[in-house]
């Protein structure tokens, strides 16, 4: 299997002392769907920034397709696509502009690059917009706009840091689909996320980022399966008066017609339906609590996230 | 990338530069026509016709190189400083950086862009000069080198500025207090040969000064200084700060963190 991004020790240290990468090692397979996850200040975007060019590393290697990107530069880039966070193309040019001057940044003809902008414009519904100038598109529209214009040169590398970032659900669902269809005709895509049912819905494997370190680096399903408690929310069908005795089970009431049961790891659910059924209880609906990733996620980086709660509230009180 | 994918990335950059200024035409390329004119009516007809003759010829065909001279430098010198700054600001120079573009390739873009505008420029100036002047053209060669040669030193000295500059206010200060005050001190309305010794030697340090006689030269055949010098110095101050402007590029400064 080829690797399609591969990164040795890496470090970066800003002018101000702040060190963002601690040396941070990641292998990236061709044709996998990555996610790299971390919380705010992890390290993400610099690791991104790095690979892309826009911020200088302090040491280590970066290689796309075996590539190294500071002795083989042109070639590393050319198989590279990002699409950034913020939007960062120039709000006074035409949509077509914008994309096929990117084309041409790639070294694509002009012929070349007018086909692909119409391509992959059109994919991404955005072809009846192509003479319009960026500010009057809307925000969904300017999200897809970064996503055609990093497609463009048909990168076999695709960056995508938060792209679905402020975007309505139906049209986050749409560039779900998107992504997973470039990612079957063979695009390696790396996807940076807070929503953490994207990540789990859509990648096969995921690293975790946190304070300059890879704190956790393995395939989605071993992840999930390190959960060693799950909860559960289960809707019943009557009222019911006291909550149902379940033996082993931990259960609280939430409300009527509404209870949450905590199943362990070696514990299953069929058990619990079975008594359920005993005592007359007719579940209608079961769904998890917490997103599985959610909960592991927080478990891992814990120590970064901070408390907003309690000191802090009444710090920001006074 | 290959010599042919270099060339066309080279022309991507050019052609975007050139729509940036054709697109608000009315900012870049009318201004220098109607503050030109207006040095023209009022320098040349009005106050001019009472000047008399200057370097064997009548004012207003004196200072006509002069203005011309201006216009390309600083037009050529706004529109990389502009440009590029403004691809800072909103951040779509990150097009260019996540891009295979070698950064030689990006500063050439820019420098040509600067040059293309400081040219049209100069050649719209030029025609309107037509309606106040009788222009004869001494030497077309010696005049079009220079032309090219100090739009591409100006071109450069704005990318420099843009890489520097942190903020709109920046992008001011270089043309306000050096550039413009060199301009006016170049030479343009005056031949130094009436200044005293002290100031006409204090003048000699202008590099505007070089490139305005210069292009007096090639079109009038006079000049206060050795054409041969100037070139020599527009050449190697060219080579210089084109080096620098790619040092710069490829340390990052004022573009990675």
């Amino acid at each position: 299997m080829t690797t399609a991004l591969s990164i040795k020790n890496l470090k970066k240290t800003y002018d101000t002392g702040f060190q963002a990468l601690k040396g941070i090692n990641l292998e990236v397979e061709q044709g996998d769907f990555f996610a790299l996850l971390g919380p705010n200040g992890a390290g993400k975007s610099t690791t991104i920034g790095i690979i892309c060019s826009l911020v200088n590393k302090s040491s280590g290697t970066v290689e796309i397709f075996g590539k190294d990107i500071d002795e083989n530069f042109s070639l590393a880039k050319k198989d590279l696509g990002v699409v950034p966070q913020e939007f960062n193309f120039s709000m006074f040019e035409k949509v077509i502009d914008i994309v096929s001057t990117q084309a041409g940044f790639y070294g694509l003809n002009r012929k070349q690059a007018m086909e692909k902008s119409e391509h992959y414009l059109k994919k991404l519904g955005l072809w009846d917009k192509r003479n319009e100038k960026a500010r009057f598109l809307s925000g969904g529209m300017k999200r897809r706009l970064m996503i055609v214009r990093a497609l463009v040169h048909e990168p076999r590398l695709l960056i995508l840091d938060e792209p679905t970032a402020g975007v309505d659900i139906e049209l986050r669902r749409s560039m779900w689909e998107f992504m997973k269809e470039i990612n079957d005709a063979g695009t390696t895509i790396i996807l940076t996320t807070h929503y953490l049912e994207e990540a789990e819905s859509l990648c096969r494997n995921i690293a975790i980022i946190d304070q300059g370190q890879i704190v956790k680096n393995t395939d989605m399903r071993s992840l999930l399966t390190q959960l060693s408690t799950e909860t559960f929310i289960l809707d019943v069908r009557d009222d019911i008066k006291d909550l149902p005795a379940l033996g082993a089970y931990n259960i609280q009431q939430i409300d009527s017609r509404c209870f949450e049961v905590e199943v362990e790891k070696e514990q299953h659910l069929n058990s619990i339906f079975s008594i359920l059924s005993e005592q007359g209880i007719e579940v209608i609906s079961m769904r998890n609590k917490v997103n599985r990733l959610e909960e592991l996620f927080v478990s891992l980086v814990e120590n970064s996230v901070p408390n907003l709660t309690n000191g802090a509230v009444e710090e920001v009180a006074k | 990338m290959s010599w042919q994918e270099k060339w066309i990335a080279f022309k991507t950059i050019l052609n975007r530069e050139i729509r940036r200024y054709m697109r608000i035409w009315l900012q870049t390329l009318i201004p220098p026509a109607i503050t030109t004119g207006l040095y023209f009516v009022i320098f040349g007809n009005l106050i001019g016709s009472r000047i008399g003759e200057m370097g064997g010829y009548d004012y207003m065909q004196f200072i006509v190189p002069g203005l011309i001279m201006m216009a390309v430098i600083t037009n050529s010198y706004a529109n990389v400083v502009a440009s590029f700054y403004n691809t800072k600001f909103q951040r779509h120079i990150e097009e260019m950086l996540v891009s295979p573009l070698p950064n030689y390739i990006i500063l050439t873009g820019y420098i040509l862009g600067g040059v293309s505008r400081g040219i049209i420029v100069g050649i719209i100036v030029t025609i309107m000069s037509l309606f106040f002047s009788d222009l004869v053209v001494e030497n077309i060669l010696i005049t079009i080198t220079v032309v090219f040669l100090t739009a591409v030193l100006f071109s450069i000295f704005g990318f420099i500025n843009a890489v520097f500059a942190n903020s709109f206010d920046d992008i001011s200060i270089v043309p306000t207090f050096i550039l413009t005050p060199l301009t006016y001190l170049g030479g343009v309305f005056y031949s130094i040969n009436l200044l005293p010794e002290f100031w006409r030697s204090v003048s000699m340090a202008n590099p505007i000064l070089y490139m305005v006689n210069t292009f007096r030269y090639g079109i009038l055949g006079v000049s206060d200084i050795d054409i041969t010098w100037a070139f020599v110095a527009i050449i190697i101050f060219i080579v210089g700060f084109y080096m620098y402007a790619l040092h710069l590029l490829n340390s990052g400064r004022g573009i990675r963190s």
